[in-house]
């Protein structure tokens, strides 16, 4: 307990320190990159946990950030909306704005500095609430998802994705189909690589505890770990509503990452990127998934140059999808297949973490 | 996709619905027919298979422009019988061709990998159709030249576009076929014998390989006949055409029972009838529907309505 706090503390005191370093000596193109390496760190590792150690195959994961990044934005952002009813455009000020008016702040006489502040302390309780939703979300999917298998939960929890696009698609209020822009800038190094470290830790240790020899125990034959007195169901739910509470905290920093969100942006398109992340990096293999995220979302920026040194525009998801076929038919293992190479190495050189 | 045009609510456009419905499940039931026999034989879910139901499109429209029949070209020029027959064969020879590459290069050397790689991989293929042809034919919306002149056609109540009416007939003549094909030949029995055990098969002296190959090869026709015939109704083509289509039909083939042509065929309908209904009602969530019946199908009868039971499959 004491290592992993002194693990956590070090990790987002680090978060800060790294923010103000790379504001203040990298271009922010660089930073940007950072910055969502940041946030696929977190899907990626997030998603390891259902499809990696439990082996449930899940292709649902935009969903979840999509819940997540939305909830979190009524935390942070006023919603305009054109109202039918009404015929004409209404103002929902954020939860943010409304706490704060409760203790008395007067937002029509707040300047813009003022109101942004405001709504930075909206984000945090943002965040984790989006997480909670999305957690209450794999609840829902995890359930059902006890009934299947392979590629039928596969298939099944990308419908539960698509479905989630469509709803929030259908619902004014938060921008419908032309999604919601103009959210504030709060995702910045420190909250996104403070989450990342959570994330890190908190699946380090699980990985570790009876709950993820649990899982990987269903990965490696149902039969057998139910056999031994795993609870099937249970780890399984647990392991969706754990995914699904990352992947909403990981679409709020998203979400104030790129500052415009709509359903688009959720499509099933992420969800596979995030599992290509996976696969890449070892699936089952934390160590994996954050250089699959890592790779993967600097790989497309660097081709981006390629693409215009060769001068043939699209080129970059070519690349993408070959590398992507190339690699199950050599290497389907990914790289680090399911070891924990460099952890062990991480191990010997920082003195916080376990022996 | 093919709901835009209706008022919702009333009696008259309900019927008109169900009109358009039945004919998007046509499109449905002659996709799913290629997941349907891939999943047999393979146990994989092609997803490069809406894909190929894309290039189907894309393979009649460029013959069709090269013979000099371009889209939205003043007056219509009326296109001989047999030249559109020529683009058909066209397409579905291009598609079939396609889709035994696909199988020769992606899944054959995946055949004795664990399912998930396979289906990794099928992902791939389909990421890679898609940002090819996005390369080849552009991301922009392209018309598609009037092969047949649309009409509307009376039907009692109801108006149908001529199109769609073909589009009912050609599935139909085409599902026959393919049900008797698989029924009434060897070829069509050597299918049946691998989708039923490929390793006894293979001890009784059925050519696997060539086998699978005839299954991808005679799925992706009857794909490219669903491009072309959509294209024929509703010209604009894109390169992520093929995505929805293509889960929808996947969620099709599973509806009506995975592994099951006539299943396939019942699928396709009842989920193009469905989409009409609630398009019918609430056209904004018409997109969500194959999603919502494929969770509900895979909980309460994962072998779907046509499918046999008893087999390890979910």
């Amino acid at each position: 307990m004491l290592r992993t706090g002194a693990v956590l503390v070090a990790g987002i005191i680090g978060a800060v320190v790294l923010n103000a370093v790379l504001a203040e000596f990298i271009d922010d193109y660089v930073v940007r990159v950072i910055n969502l390496c940041g946030v696929a760190i977190v899907l990626a590792v997030s998603l390891n946990v259902i499809n990696g150690l439990c082996g449930q195959f899940s292709l649902g994961h935009a969903g979840f950030m999509a819940i997540g990044a939305y909830v979190c934005s009524l935390f942070t952002t006023t919603q305009r909306y054109y109202d039918a009813a009404s015929a004409q455009y209404v103002s929902e000020p954020s939860l943010a704005a409304r706490m704060a008016e409760m203790f008395g702040a007067d937002l029509a006489a707040a300047g813009s500095e003022q109101l942004q502040s405001i709504a930075a302390w909206g984000f945090l309780p943002g965040l984790i609430a989006g997480g909670v939703v999305s957690a209450l979300a794999g609840l829902v999917v995890g359930i059902p998802a006890l009934r299947l298998r392979g590629d039928y939960l596969a298939i099944a929890t990308l419908g539960f994705g698509e479905i989630v696009r469509v709803v929030i698609t259908n619902i004014p209020q938060i921008g419908g189909a032309t999604g919601l822009p103009g959210l504030p800038p709060l995702a910045n190094t420190s909250w996104i690589f403070a989450v990342c470290v959570v994330c890190i830790v908190f699946s380090v240790n699980l990985q570790r505890s009876t709950f993820g020899r649990a899982l990987i125990a269903i990965r490696e034959n149902e039969l057998a770990a139910e056999i031994m007195g795993v609870r099937i169901a249970r780890m399984k739910v647990m392991a969706f509503i754990y995914g699904a509470f990352f992947a909403g905290v990981a679409g709020g920093l998203l979400a104030h990452l790129l500052q415009t969100i709509s359903p688009a942006t959720f499509n099933f398109m992420k969800s596979i990127e995030v599992v290509v992340m996976l696969v890449l990096g070892g699936l089952g293999s934390l160590t994996g998934a954050v250089v699959g995220a890592i790779v993967l979302t600097v790989l497309p920026e660097a081709l981006r140059d390629v693409e215009r040194e060769v001068n043939l525009p699209g080129i970059r998801m070519v690349v993408y999808a070959l590398v992507l076929i190339l690699l199950m038919i050599f290497r389907p293992q990914g790289i680090f297949g399911q070891r924990e190479l460099s952890l062990k190495l991480l191990r010997r050189v920082i003195p916080g973490g376990r022996k | 996709m093919l709901l835009a045009q209706a008022t919702p609510g009333s009696f008259d456009t309900l019927l008109q619905q169900l009109g358009n419905g039945i004919a998007m499940g046509s499109v449905y039931a002659l996709i799913a027919v290629g997941y349907t026999m891939v999943y047999g034989v393979l146990q994989l879910i092609n997803f490069a298979h809406g894909e190929v139901y894309m290039l189907g499109a894309y393979y009649s429209y460029w013959p069709a422009r090269w013979l000099g029949y371009v889209p939205d070209a003043g007056e219509k020029p009326s296109v001989p019988l047999y030249i559109v027959g020529l683009l058909f064969v066209a397409a579905m020879s291009a598609c079939a061709l396609t889709g035994m590459l696909i199988e020769r290069l992606a899944y054959r050397p995946l055949r004795k990998a664990s399912r998930l790689a396979a289906l990794i991989t099928a992902i791939g293929v389909s990421l890679l159709l898609q940002n090819l042809a996005q390369m080849a034919f552009s991301a922009d919306p392209r018309g598609y030249p009037q092969l047949v002149q649309q009409t509307s056609v009376q039907l009692g109540p109801i108006a149908l576009a001529n199109t769609k009416l073909i589009i009912i007939a050609v599935a139909a003549i085409m599902m026959t076929g393919l049900h008797l094909f698989v029924q009434h030949t060897r070829p069509g029995s050597a299918m049946r014998a691998v989708s039923f055990d490929m390793r006894t098969a293979r001890l009784m002296g059925v050519n696997v390989n060539r086998t699978i190959a005839m299954t991808f090869a005679i799925g992706s026709i009857m794909a490219a006949v669903a491009g072309m015939l959509v294209a024929m109704d509703q010209p604009r083509l894109t390169p992520m055409m093929g995505l929805m289509a293509g889960l929808k039909a996947f969620v099709a083939a599973v509806l009506g029972g995975i592994g099951s042509i006539p299943g396939a065929a019942l699928g396709g309908l009842l989920l193009g009838v469905l989409e009409a209904l609630v398009g019918w009602q609430k056209p904004e969530y018409t997109e969500a529907v194959a999603f919502a019946v494929l969770i509900v199908v895979l909980l309460v009868k994962p072998t779907g309505l046509l499918g046999k039971t008893g087999r390890e499959k979910v």
